[in-house]
């Protein structure tokens, strides 16, 4: 045997397994059992949704890329992701034209325009959804469960409607009204379990995120101080899926543990504000997207400590 | 029990099943052998024989040049062949002393059998600089000038760096199973040296019969103990091994002395009791030859100057075709260009690997997931420094932090994006370096 041809480089000469990829994969992994559930409360319509934001999504980031030159990035499945991440915050009923125009959205304006993978400054499918629920309310509001059309339990709260509420069972399985991939409690627990099993995502940022949204609304309440039931209130709406497949994006969110801490918290009291005070009844979208504008700041604050230096 | 350890750090796959089981092995050379007259950080030696000469085994021929200067002795008998600029691991030409081997092994004299209980502290370290003892763990520093800290730093803590955190690596791990009482004599040297400290035997709980074979040799020593550390790497990092086992950080900057800290590597010690009770000065090591590509690892007791040729060889040669060679663990070693570069003081290993073991991975953009922030034991952030060094900012890059880069790679080995992080932060360090002595 010979050693002709012995590559010279630098340390280190083994790498973790861990790849973009397999990151991406995994992510995807845990959100199957949230899109069986929306397949299966939402039926087909929930499938034709998916197929146009992921194939919208990752036709749109290969044609961009070929357009100005910059090399392929679609096989990171970083833009599968985001497509079916906007298709889960999409109503079941929303017009597919709405779902591919969002998806396009969120991969040129949202993440190419700030330079693609790891650049951008907001989350893409959230910043979409916020661009369309802005452009088409009544589209991108109009609920409906085995066929009729229905409020939103968070609505219904809203509102005061507390008679009609859906009970904590059909809450927490997600046999509500809301977006393809919000409402089943259960199926996002699982698959955030799954990407903490393999350390995709550390506890930090789900665990504060419910936590201050269980404690807030708790003691703030829906008719005054310590009324609330916060049980019932963190399996509503978007949090589940925000908190964990959403604000724990890692392009969006700080680098640092103590910095996750931070920002965790900040989205926490920012959904519980705007849920409750707020003009409209969800507000786990919103308070992520602005939390994500604080997130250089935050990174900037909690510089960790140089071993060995006095500060 | 609580394992100590440091914040950060990585776990990569250890691989020393290959060896660990493997007893010491002695190595014949029948080759030429190559002694670089440069092995340590400092001046280079003075070659003191001539082409044509006879030396023996154990006869100086290099002189210290200047006080960072280890003495270089041949490891075997025969005749100086050639004195030149031959290539060394690192792939640096350095002036060479190469010695025709006359397959007799003569030695140049009896070894001793000295008593050390009566010497002064001052003794024994001219004994050790005499002897060219270097740090064996890589970073090749005269380990007489280590023992010899400023009178205004009072030394209380003496560690033996038994963590050999390094993937692949055994030979440490093999001497302290195999030499317990001679490293604990040793130990008791470095006591008598530094009479107010306390010596920490400090070995990973993955070496639970290192751990066994130490606690045992070290009984009846007043102030030592054997510390068990948690297994991580770079725990065997002199920084982050101070941290655990002392509890205190090295000040950005300055040395372990600063902290009241002397480490040295396990094989050192052994090395520093051997020159102090018989005589012998540095002339070989233990290597551990390891890796996917080679027949039959094993643990090597190698004489420096051997070429690494030999060496593999001795290992059963390659059974596959490596991709690289390694003078040294997959985390922190050089990989070299040819077979033909001499065992010096500091190759701790050399670990061949196969292209399905060290694949050469693509550089991807990076995705901020903070697995490198999380990972730098010593608290830098390596993705910012990546960009600032490929920005070609060295002042930002020294404003981060970044000359406190101890360069152990555990950024590298997380980041699923593959980026060069330490290789960058190691050019910044360098340019930031040669600017200043430009400045002088």
């Amino acid at each position: 045997m010979t050693e002709k041809k012995l590559v010279v480089a630098s340390s280190p000469h083994f790498r973790a397994h861990a790849t973009v990829q397999t990151i991406m994969g995994d992510v995807l992994i845990a959100l199957a059992p949230a899109l069986a559930a929306a397949l299966y409360f939402f039926g087909f319509k929930a499938f034709t949704v998916i197929a146009v934001c992921v194939l919208a999504s990752v036709i749109s980031e290969a044609a961009w890329q070929k357009l100005m030159g910059h090399p392929q990035t679609i096989k990171d499945l970083s833009a599968v992701v985001t497509g079916l991440l906007l298709a889960f915050n999409l109503p079941p009923t929303v017009p597919l034209w709405l779902a591919a125009f969002g998806s396009i959205f969120a991969i040129i304006v949202v993440k190419h325009f700030f330079g693609g993978i790891g650049q951008n400054i907001v989350n893409p499918a959230l910043a979409a959804r916020a661009m369309l629920l802005a452009s088409w309310p009544v589209a991108m509001t109009t609920w409906a469960v085995d066929g009729m059309t229905t409020a939103t339990p968070l609505a219904l709260l809203k509102e005061g409607a507390v008679a009609i509420l859906p009970t904590f069972s059909d809450v927490f399985i997600g046999h509500v009204g809301g977006c393809l991939g919000e409402t089943s409690a259960l199926a996002l627990l699982l698959g955030g379990a799954y990407l903490l099993w393999r350390k995709v995502i550390s506890w930090h940022i789900p665990v504060i995120y419910i936590s201050t949204v269980f404690v807030l609304t708790a003691l703030l309440g829906r008719e005054g101080w310590m009324t609330g039931n916060p049980l019932y209130e963190i399996f509503l709406g978007g949090l589940m899926v925000g908190a964990f497949f959403m604000a724990t994006d890692y392009t969006t969110s700080p680098m640092t543990k103590k910095g996750q801490v931070i920002f965790a918290s900040g989205c926490g009291i920012l959904t519980t504000l705007i849920r409750l005070y707020g003009g409209y009844a969800e507000g786990v979208s919103y308070s992520i997207l602005i939390m994500n504008l604080f997130v250089p700041l935050i990174d900037k604050v909690t510089v960790p400590r140089i071993f060995g230096e006095v500060r | 029990m609580r394992l100590l350890t440091f914040r950060g750090g990585a776990h990569p796959p250890d691989n020393k099943h290959w060896t660990s089981e493997k007893p010491i092995e002695d190595l014949w050379p029948m080759g030429d052998f190559v002694y670089p007259m440069g092995q340590h950080i400092g001046a280079p030696c003075k070659p003191v024989v001539e082409k044509g000469d006879r030396v023996l085994v154990g006869q100086k021929i290099g002189e210290p040049q200047g006080p960072v200067s280890a003495a270089v002795y041949s490891s075997v008998s025969g005749t100086v062949k050639n004195i030149a600029e031959l290539p060394t691991p690192p792939g640096m030409d350095v002036m060479s002393v190469v010695i025709e081997n006359d397959g007799l092994y003569e030695e140049a004299g009896p070894l001793m059998s000295r008593s050390f209980e009566d010497l002064a502290p001052d003794e024994l370290r001219a004994i050790i600089k005499d002897a060219g003892i270097v740090g064996m763990g890589g970073a090749c520093f005269p380990a007489h000038i280590k023992l010899t800290p400023p009178a205004d730093r009072p030394i209380d803590h003496v560690i033996i760096n038994g963590a050999e955190c390094e993937p692949y690596l055994t030979s440490d791990y093999r001497m302290m199973l195999e030499e317990p009482d001679k490293i604990a004599e040793g130990a008791r040297i470095l006591l008598q040296i530094f009479p107010q400290a306390h010596l920490h035997m400090a070995i990973e709980d993955n070496k639970p019969e290192a751990i066994r074979k130490m606690t045992e040799a070290f009984k009846g020593i007043d102030r030592a103990s054997v510390d068990v550390l948690k297994t991580k790497y770079p725990q065997g990092g002199e920084k982050q091994l101070i941290f655990a086992v002392a509890g205190r950080e090295v000040p950005s900057g300055k040395l372990p002395a600063d902290a009241g800290c002397v480490v040295t590597n396990t094989y050192t010690v052994y090395e520093i009791r051997n020159a102090v009770v018989t005589g012998r000065t540095s002339l070989s090591r233990i290597v551990t030859v390891s890796g996917d590509a080679v027949a039959t690892p094993k643990n090597l007791r190698v004489r420096l100057g051997t070429s690494f040729r030999e060496v593999i060889e001795a290992a059963g040669g390659f059974v596959t075709p490596p991709i690289k060679v390694l003078a040294g663990g997959p985390m922190m070693g050089m990989s070299i260009n040819s077979l033909d570069v001499p065992v010096v003081k500091g190759t701790s290993g050399i670990i061949a690997l196969s292209e399905k073991a060290a694949p050469l991975n693509e550089e991807y953009s990076c995705i901020r997931c903070g697995r490198c922030v999380e990972a730098c034991p010593m608290g830098l952030l390596p993705f910012k420094l990546n960009a600032l060094s490929l920005k070609s900012d060295y002042t930002g890059f020294k404003n981060n932090g970044g000359m406190n880069c101890i360069e152990c790679g555990s950024c590298s080995f997380m980041c699923p994006s593959k980026r060069h992080l330490v290789q960058s932060c190691r050019e910044a360090k360098r340019s930031v370096i040669a600017a200043m002595k430009r400045k002088g």
